[in-house]
């Protein structure tokens, strides 16, 4: 089941640093004190030991996870132990705490570069590099919310891997809905808690890939009011710190069971028992847990964690996409079938399929899809550098604005798009894609998580409709329109023909966007917003993209390198791709929008 | 102990390939670069012995620029210093002619031990360590499947045919090719990266070295390998083709 899986075939490392140094300006940020020690030959050595250990380390079980499910036993998950192996080469590589500050033992690495590199996991091996995922997710959120002591006694062992994390949130009957959270949080007179409550879906919820899980558990503490404002944040270790002989006494967390996923199998995923009496810590049941943040806070701090969590669950998406993106292009050269239209000699040897215009059509639209993707994802980690590091504070607060605007797209639309790039790569493939033999299959049931879990695809556009349009007066959207403009000027400005269409595409679609947005905010009736707002995200989205991909253009362009070489030929086809036949698609979603249909607002559940 | 080791930048080996128009070499436009597999396990070799012994690792590597990025990568994942020696058209140089750039670039840092790897990746002749060997004047064992120093003297394990191996003990200084798979690797860390920076790399050109790259041999063409299908069918009984088959398999295509 051990699999040898090429670079290629999971992502183009070319593109990678196209977009890294000759679009996004990686190098420029060393010219930034935080970044004053690195340069481009250190994001160069980083990226390739992220893509080394993807490829020796993650890749090889990808498949074996998937086929291997976690299974409990005496009451104890465990997984398989190439998981555990590959971990630790990345904890001792130093990447857990690439982007933390050198203060914090870390590499200091911008956001940007970090983000590139663990794309290669992510391709290689979603499930392991979850675990990964959701430790670095702590780390940052107790860095920006937890006590001294706090810091002090985790952050250590989760950077280096002696200890790894969850986020518990969601239970039973509170998924989107997280307000609805029941689990409780009794004082106790040393300050500490004890939590009483079961959490549903939690991944990596337990294992025993390192000595120590640290569970950050959204709870109601006694007394607090009900809903989203009385949740706050505690953390649960597994195993409590300074107590009994062999490495820990034990918590009161226990497994109640395993979910059995469609995808996403190598990493478990739990229903969490808390203070049931499992195991009496102290010789009291109820788990022991330490409040992150203030009282009612739970949210806010976990947002914190959410928000880069959704940039991630976005590059995942991208991930899996581009794998499947470059799994398909590599068949499609191989396979032979068919010949060329107009050759009517049987015996005549049959074409890569590669050759078939509907085969390239598909391979298109998945490198369409999933460049796109790629590039918003990178273009977000990068505003999340310019949020800290930016000179001006009006820099940074610009950078905060946009980030926050293109939170929902950036988790959205790679979930939807890359999606269905793995959709497209079994379809290349033809009856072996359909096959376990292959590899994509696989890829099409890990990637149908993403537009589940940190918020479903309908959450994201509530939020985004309900929220993001008009915050701060509608701010946010409009240094979002206006960066779509500046490009769209930019991109015409650049004197090439090709250029000056999409240009114009480009500007026409953000005239229309601007009206429907000015017509959801004052939208008398919220009930018919809400009704309509998926096909509005999935509208700004395809705008997005198509903006990201005219700025890659043009910054191509700029540097004349239209013709340069066949990736910079293959980029601009891309692009052409897009603009001609998907961008159209933007029009169809908010006509009906525009009109303010109450199609879907009317239907009244009796009719179904 | 001063262990020097030659490492090569080669085409990372999923590279699509694509000949050059004029046939002579591969279109070197759009490729990516790593180290030569053997002889990152030669680095390891030389890491680990240094573990074990102290000393230094030096790395050593000839070609234009871009094998910048090979050498940081040695320096990050823990060889002392390095020596790049700076030539932009390699490919014009026959083994000959590179082994003796190298040796002459060795006897400018008189190290106890030379490491490379067995062959290239690339051009796979399997002659630059041995010929380097040669020309200064040092012992050497090839095909080593590992590398001690035991009272002073090497004692190498060298791959033979069919599962064979020979011991071979030596002199130091000394000089051994490295086969592939020998040993775990190491990856660089994000710390071995950062200390790199301050590592020295020193730069040489072969005009300083006094080599002059006068090749012995001219790579004139190079092809992509033809896959051919040849069908034969086989007549008589069943019996009989089953004779057939098994004598071509021994005598034609010889596999048993
Ligand atoms: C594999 C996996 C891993 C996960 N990992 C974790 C984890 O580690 N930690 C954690 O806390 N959680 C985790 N989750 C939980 C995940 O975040 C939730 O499943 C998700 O938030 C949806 O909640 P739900 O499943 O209860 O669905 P529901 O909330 O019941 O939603 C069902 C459907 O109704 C829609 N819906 C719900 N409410 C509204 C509304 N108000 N308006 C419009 N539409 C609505 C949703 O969009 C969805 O389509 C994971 C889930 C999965 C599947």
């Amino acid at each position: 089941m051990t699999q040898t899986i090429t670079a290629g075939q999971l992502l183009n490392e070319r593109d990678i640093t196209f977009m890294l140094y000759e679009w996004l300006g990686a190098q420029d940020l060393c010219a930034r004190p935080q970044f004053a020690e690195h340069s481009r030959e250190t994001f160069d050595a980083a990226l390739e030991i992220y893509s080394r250990i993807a490829i020796d380390l993650f890749a090889p079980h990808n498949k074996k996870g998937d086929q291997t499910e976690p299974r409990i036993e005496n009451g104890m998950v465990s997984v398989i132990p190439e998981v555990a192996v590959a971990l630790a080469a990345f904890c001792e590589a130093g990447l857990m705490a690439a982007a933390q500050a050198p203060a914090h033992g870390g590499m200091g690495l911008p956001v940007l570069v970090e983000r590139a590199g663990f794309a290669w996991l992510m391709a290689a091996n979603p499930a392991t590099a979850g675990f990964a995922l959701l430790t670095i997710a702590n780390v940052n959120l107790l860095l920006a919310n937890g006590s001294p002591e706090q810091i002090e006694d985790y952050v250590g062992p989760m950077l280096t891997g002696r200890c790894f994390g969850t986020m518990c949130l969601s239970e039973t009957q509170a998924g989107s809905s997280l307000g609805d959270i029941a689990t409780r949080a009794e004082p106790r007179p040393d300050g500490s808690h004890r939590l009483f409550g079961t959490k549903m879906w939690i991944s990596a919820g337990d294992h025993e890939v390192a000595e120590n899980i640290v569970h950050l558990v959204l709870a109601r503490m006694r007394d607090a009011p009900l809903g989203a404002r009385g949740l706050s944040l505690f953390l649960v270790p597994k195993r409590l710190p300074g107590s009994a002989s062999d490495g820990g006494e034990r918590n009161d967390v226990s497994v109640a069971g395993l979910n059995h996923k469609m995808g996403f199998r190598g990493i478990p995923n739990t229903v969490l028992v808390f203070g049931d009496g499992s195991w009496q810590p102290f010789g009291e049941p109820g788990a022991i847990g330490y409040l992150v943040g203030q009282p009612g806070q739970g949210l806010p701090c976990m947002f914190h964690m959410m928000n880069e969590a959704r940039i991630s669950v976005g590059l995942g998406a991208t991930a899996i996409g581009y794998a499947g993106y470059r799994h398909a292009l590599d068949y499609a050269r191989q396979r032979a079938q068919g010949r060329a239209i107009g050759n009517k000699n049987p015996s005549s040897r049959p074409v890569p399929i590669i050759e078939h215009a509907d085969v390239k059509r598909m391979l298109l639209a998945q490198k369409a899809y999933v460049e796109g993707a790629l590039a918003l994802c990178l273009y977000c980690a990068r505003l999340v550098d310019e949020e800290r590091t930016a000179e001006t504070t009006g820099e940074r607060h610009t950078a905060s604005r946009l980030l926050g605007i293109l939170t929902p797209i950036v988790k959205s639309w790679p979930s939807q798009w890359c999606l269905e790039a793995n959709n497209l790569a079994i379809q290349v493939h033809g009856g072996y894609g359909y096959t376990r033999d292959y590899n994509v299959e696989q890829f099409y049931r890990d990637n149908r998580l993403n537009a589940i879990h940190e918020g479903t695809h309908g959450i994201q556009a509530i939020d985004f409709v309900g929220r993001q349009l008009s915050l701060h007066g509608g701010a946010a959207l409009g240094s979002l329109l206006d960066r779509m403009r500046q490009t769209a000027s930019a991109a015409s400005g650049i004197g090439t023909a090709r250029l000056a269409e999409f240009a114009v595409a480009l500007s026409g679609v953000i005239e229309r966007l601007t009206h429907v947005a000015a017509k959801l905010v004052s939208q008398p009736e919220p009930a018919i917003s809400l009704a309509n707002a998926t096909p509005v995200l999935e509208a700004f989205g395809h705008a997005v993209i198509a903006w990201i991909w005219l700025d890659q253009a043009t910054a191509i362009g700029a540097a004349g390198r239209e013709s340069a070489d066949d990736f910079y030929r293959g980029k601009l086809q891309a692009c052409q791709y897009f603009f001609r036949w998907e961008l159209p698609r933007v029009g169809a979603l908010i006509d009906a929008v525009e009109r303010g249909d109450a199609t879907v607002a009317a239907m009244t559940e009796t009719w179904f | 102990m001063k262990i020097l080791v030659a490492i090569k930048q080669v085409p990372a080996h999923d590279s699509r390939l694509f000949i050059e128009p004029t046939g002579e070499w591969i279109e070197e436009n759009d490729l990516g670069y790593e180290v030569n597999e053997p002889d990152a396990y030669a680095l390891e070799a030389a890491l680990q012995l240094r573990e074990q012994h102290g000393g230094e690792v030096i790395v050593m590597c000839a070609g234009p620029a871009r094998v910048s990025s090979t050498i940081r990568e040695a320096l990050a994942k823990g060889a002392d210093r390095a020596l790049h020696i700076e030539e932009d058209d390699l490919r014009h140089w026959d083994n000959l002619s590179v082994a003796q750039l190298l040796a002459k670039a060795a006897q400018t840092e008189q190290p106890d031990l030379v490491l490379t790897g067995l062959q290239s990746d690339d051009l796979g002749f399997g002659q630059t360590g041995v010929i380097m060997a040669e020309l200064m004047g040092l012992p050497h064992a090839t095909l080593a499947m590992s590398v001690e120093v035991v009272d002073g003297r090497l004692r190498v394990k060298c791959e033979l045919e069919g599962g064979w191996f020979q011991y071979v003990s030596m002199p130091l200084p000394a000089l051994v090719t490295i086969q592939s798979g020998i040993l775990r690797l190491r990856y660089a860390t994000l710390m071995g990266i950062k200390r790199a920076k301050t590592k020295e790399v020193r730069k040489i050109t072969p005009a300083e070295l006094g080599a002059a790259g006068e090749p012995g041999i001219t790579l004139r063409r190079i092809y992509a390998p033809h896959s051919l299908k040849q069908t034969q069918m086989l007549a008589g009984s069943v019996q009989e083709q089953a004779a057939q088959l098994v004598e071509k398999l021994k005598h034609e295509v010889r596999v048993i």
